[in-house]
């Protein structure tokens, strides 16, 4: 192995003419059928993508996405079809390095080592030798500034890479595909986990690289993205691919009707208010104050109203939401469910006083992977599974039965890992929780993050329903299509209620209100 | 870019101005290198307390015998950081300890004399006690690895069955009457320091220099932090992974021959309850049991550490009786210190 001896370029060649010629499509796939036992992840699927273009590809959680990433990077070889790279077949699937200068994949899940600095991180497994064959720190520090600087990411080599923002990894992720000389970038899904501010600068960054010469496929669930950067759109759909089309010739309700093989209807922002002024409040908060995230936070969820809390990442929003489930403590102020108040920072008590919680990311707080549906949907609630601290495991399928129906959750059976579900299924198992015990105030966190469109349609069509039956329902988010409902919604701004919208906004209203611009100045 | 444009001069102080570091010397050690270095403040503090407490403490005699006392539970706390780097554990160290000269000694003593077999000379003694260190490395690695057992299981399933074997075959008693070659590194005595010392010196600096400055080493780290992003980085993860587990082996068996070698017998409950004080030295030397971190200076100093805190004891007059209650209690002591000043929930 000489790793020592393989340099990186991390000069900014504009579009590689050499192994590239213009023209010729920077990777083409064919006919690509894919099999995982029984089932058939891709079935003679193709995608062609041109120099310099930003391609997205789209389509539900199972329609093969993913599959076609990891034959288009080499980790899995696909079962028939061919796939070229500027015109030549792909390198043999043991010859990581010849992928890697070909094609490189930001994946959603970090490919970054968190106890090892930005610049060991960059030059894994080819660091520099200086004197005596020993790696020479220094060496590797200079090359990952240079690195960094030439892409103008700013980001200090020198810190810990688990210190860095989901932002700040993409960006180094991007910086190290290119330096293995990838001018072909995959995007998987990067901003599901970023807000309003870091996507756009995302996206600059996506505009200044493709005028350098690099190539993009981008996926995401988010339509509206496709249309701000994307110049051309294949949608994949039950493994196949459906169309191909330049973003601007396909009208927003043809690529849904594309995606779903039936024609949607756009959602309607009217509704019926469903608010329920007699009855005592679901929600009210009283000048809550944490310190530092937020101050002076107060408002109320009518009984049967849906609330929006809109904010970008940092604003407090998720932190107000927190706070009232009992996650956090508030330093001053007070929260107030269906007229309990909860011990404040306690979870039981919160959820005891008539709460219900979608947690932020269903990952982390949201289930417990390997535990069956039936385990995870009933998780807090198990006083109605049985007495004295037993459960009853017929009284426990029969709820959970219940809750997989209401929720047309996709499974077998409830017996089902969660971890084997679908992104869009596993949310549903979360909401399942959160409406197991019939609750007064439903708290959503980022309900539809991460979720296909049909799945989201459910979800929040799943959320009215529930509003109907006199539940209030606050829901922090800063994904617009799920404040569209809401009776009104607050707006946070560096932890601030600074305004608050009545239903019937246009999205460049709650956005400027989001981003703290004042569009009449 | 030319490799001799890497080399790491030590003269070249204009190092690029980076944005908000916090560092020392110039940039050359930034403060996060600096945790490792958190225990030797400790360790100056015990050795003042020490000599409070008794003269004797800080003179040359003392402090080899401290050292020489910890020559071999160091270098299983060697092999054990490596492991715990990859993000594996290997609990078998301490009877693999035991086995591995067991089994030359059970081969080369003679029938007579002893309980042995005499069935080799003296000199296949040390081939055969690291072969045996070697061949449960490869039988725990062939498991873990090949088969995906459970690491912790597996290890603590050998634990107990190296341990029975080592019985078995001494018929739970000791072995004496070693043949010369076993003798000599626990008694050879090279520039006037015990053999033993010399070696656990140089097969930390050894290790120090492998895991900080070269891309083995660096491997390890990676494999422990993130297993598929170093795979994607081109690591051999496996083959790392088998090299680790069986030079552990191996080092464990080198330990207990220097043990056997001290103590000029190996008894059947050689190496007994080791291995929790080895997983101490590692943690309070920071090295996290979540794999990925930790450094092998740390881990140097871990042991030390726990070492020079028992021999102020002794000195100190407390009763050997209670010194097991306050190894204990130590232990816990330094891992509520490196709490405070690690500042992170230990997992």
């Amino acid at each position: 192995m000489s790793d020592g001896e393989r340099t990186a370029t991390p000069a900014p060649v504009p579009a590689d003419n050499g192994r590239v010629p213009s023209g010729l499509p920077v990777v083409e796939a064919a006919g690509i059928v894919k099999r995982f036992g029984p089932t058939v992840a891709l079935n003679g699927a193709r995608i062609t993508i041109r120099p310099g273009e930003t391609h997205a590809l789209v389509g539900r959680n199972g329609a093969g996405k993913s599959t076609l990433v990891s034959v288009l990077t080499g980790l899995q070889a696909a079962d028939e079809g061919t796939v070229t790279f500027g015109g030549s077949p792909a390198p043999r699937l043991a010859d990581r390095d010849a992928w890697r200068e070909r094609v490189a994949c930001v994946y959603q899940k970090s490919t970054i080592i968190p106890t090892l600095t930005v610049a060991e991180n960059l030059f894994l497994n080819r660091h520099g030798r200086g004197r005596g064959r020993l790696i020479s720190w220094q060496g590797v520090r200079r090359r990952a500034q240079e690195l960094l600087s030439t892409w103008s990411v700013d980001v200090d080599p020198q810190s810990p890479a688990g210190d860095l923002s989901v932002e700040q990894r993409q960006f180094v992720e991007i910086a190290r595909a290119l330096s293995f000389g990838a001018r072909f970038i995959i995007l998987d899904e990067p901003t599901a986990q970023l807000d309003g501010a870091a996507i756009n600068r995302l996206f600059d960054r996506i505009r200044d690289l493709q005028r350098q010469g690099v190539t993009f496929l981008f996926i995401s669930h988010h339509l509206q993205e496709v249309y701000e950067i994307c110049d051309m759109v294949t949608v994949f759909r039950d493994a196949r691919h459906i169309v191909t089309a330049p973003v601007a010739e396909l009208p927003r309700t043809e690529l849904v009707a594309a995606m779903t093989g039936e024609a949607a209807a756009d959602r309607l922002q009217e509704r019926s208010s469903s608010l329920a002024t007699t009855v005592t409040p679901a929600l009210s908060v009283r000048a809550l104050d944490s310190g530092a995230t937020y101050g002076d936070v107060s408002f109320q969820v009518g009984a049967g109203e849906i609330v929006g809390l809109a904010g970008a990442a940092g604003s407090g929003r998720t932190e107000v939401a927190e706070t009232v489930v009992g996650l956090r403590a508030a330093t001053a102020g007070d929260v107030e469910i269906a007229g309990n108040r909860p011990r404040p920072g306690s979870v039981p008590a919160a959820l005891a006083a008539g709460a219900g919680f979608v947690p932020q990311d269903r990952h982390h707080q949201g289930f417990v992977p390997d535990m069956s549906i039936a385990d995870n949907a009933t998780l807090s609630v198990p006083g109605r599974l049985g007495r004295s601290g037993f459960l009853s495991r017929s009284r426990r399928d029969l709820l959970a039965q219940g809750l997989i129906e209401n929720l047309a959750i996709k499974t077998p059976g409830p017996d089902l890992p969660v971890s084997a579900l679908s992104g869009g299924n596993q949310q549903k198992v979360v909401m399942a929780r959160a409406l197991a015990d019939d609750p007064k105030l439903l708290v959503l966190i980022n309900p539809t993050a991460g979720v296909d469109v049909r799945s989201k349609e459910f979800l929040l069509d799943k959320v009215e329903e529930t509003a109907r039956t006199g539940t209030g329902v606050l829901i922090a988010s800063d994904e617009l299509d799920d404040l569209r409902m809401c009776d009104r919604v607050l707006v946070m701004f560096q932890g601030r209620v600074t305004s608050e919208i009545a239903r019937g906004w246009h999205d460049h209203d709650l956005v400027a209100a989001m981003e703290g611009v004042d569009l009449d100045a | 870019m030319p490799e001799t444009a890497l080399a790491d001069t030590p003269a070249h102080k204009t190092e690029e101005a980076g944005p908000k570091r916090t560092a020392l010397l110039g940039g050359r050690i930034p403060l996060a290198r600096l945790r490792d270095l958190a225990l030797v403040p400790a360790i100056v503090v015990i050795a003042v307390v020490g000599q409070i407490i008794n003269p004797v403490f800080l003179q040359a005699d003392n402090l080899i015998n401290v050292l020489q006392t910890m020559a071999e539970i160091a270098l299983l706390v060697l092999a054990q950081t490596m492991v715990l780097i990859v993000k594996k554990m290997d609990l078998s160290l301490e009877s693999t300890m035991g086995l591995a000269p067991g089994v030359a000694a059970w081969l080369v003593v003679p029938v007579g004399a002893g309980h042995g077999l005499g069935l080799l000379s003296g000199a296949w003694a040390v081939p055969v006690t690291l072969a045996v260190g070697a061949l449960v490395g490869v039988v725990n690695a062939l498991l873990i690895i090949r088969f995906g057992l459970n690491g912790f299981i597996v290890t603590l399933g050998m634990l107990i069955v190296l341990r029975g074997v080592l019985t078995g075959i001494s018929g739970g008693q000791t072995f004496f009457q070693l043949p010369e070659s076993m003798l000599y590194l626990g008694t050879a005595e090279w520039f006037g320091m015990p053999a033993s010392i010399w070696i656990c010196l140089v097969l930390f600096a050894v290790a120090i220099v492998v895991l900080g400055w070269t891309s083995f080493g660096r491997s390890l780290y990676a494999i422990g932090g993130n297993v598929d992003a170093a795979k994607a980085a081109g690591i051999r993860t496996d083959r790392v992974l088998w090299i680790v587990i069986v030079t552990g082996s191996v080092l464990a068996a080198l330990a207990g021959l220097m043990l056997s070698g001290r103590l000029a017998s190996v008894a059947s409950a050689q190496g007994n309850g080791y291995i929790f004080t080895v997983f101490a030295a590692a943690v309070i030397g920071g090295i996290s049991l979540n794999g990925g971190k930790g450094t092998m200076f740390g881990a140097f100093c871990g042991i030390l550490l726990l070492f020079m805190i028992q021999n102020v004891l002794t000195l100190g007059g407390v009763p050997a009786q209670w010194i097991g209650a306050l190894n204990g209690l130590i232990i816990l002591v330094a891992l509520a210190i490196s709490r405070i000043t690690g500042g992170k929930v230990q997992e």
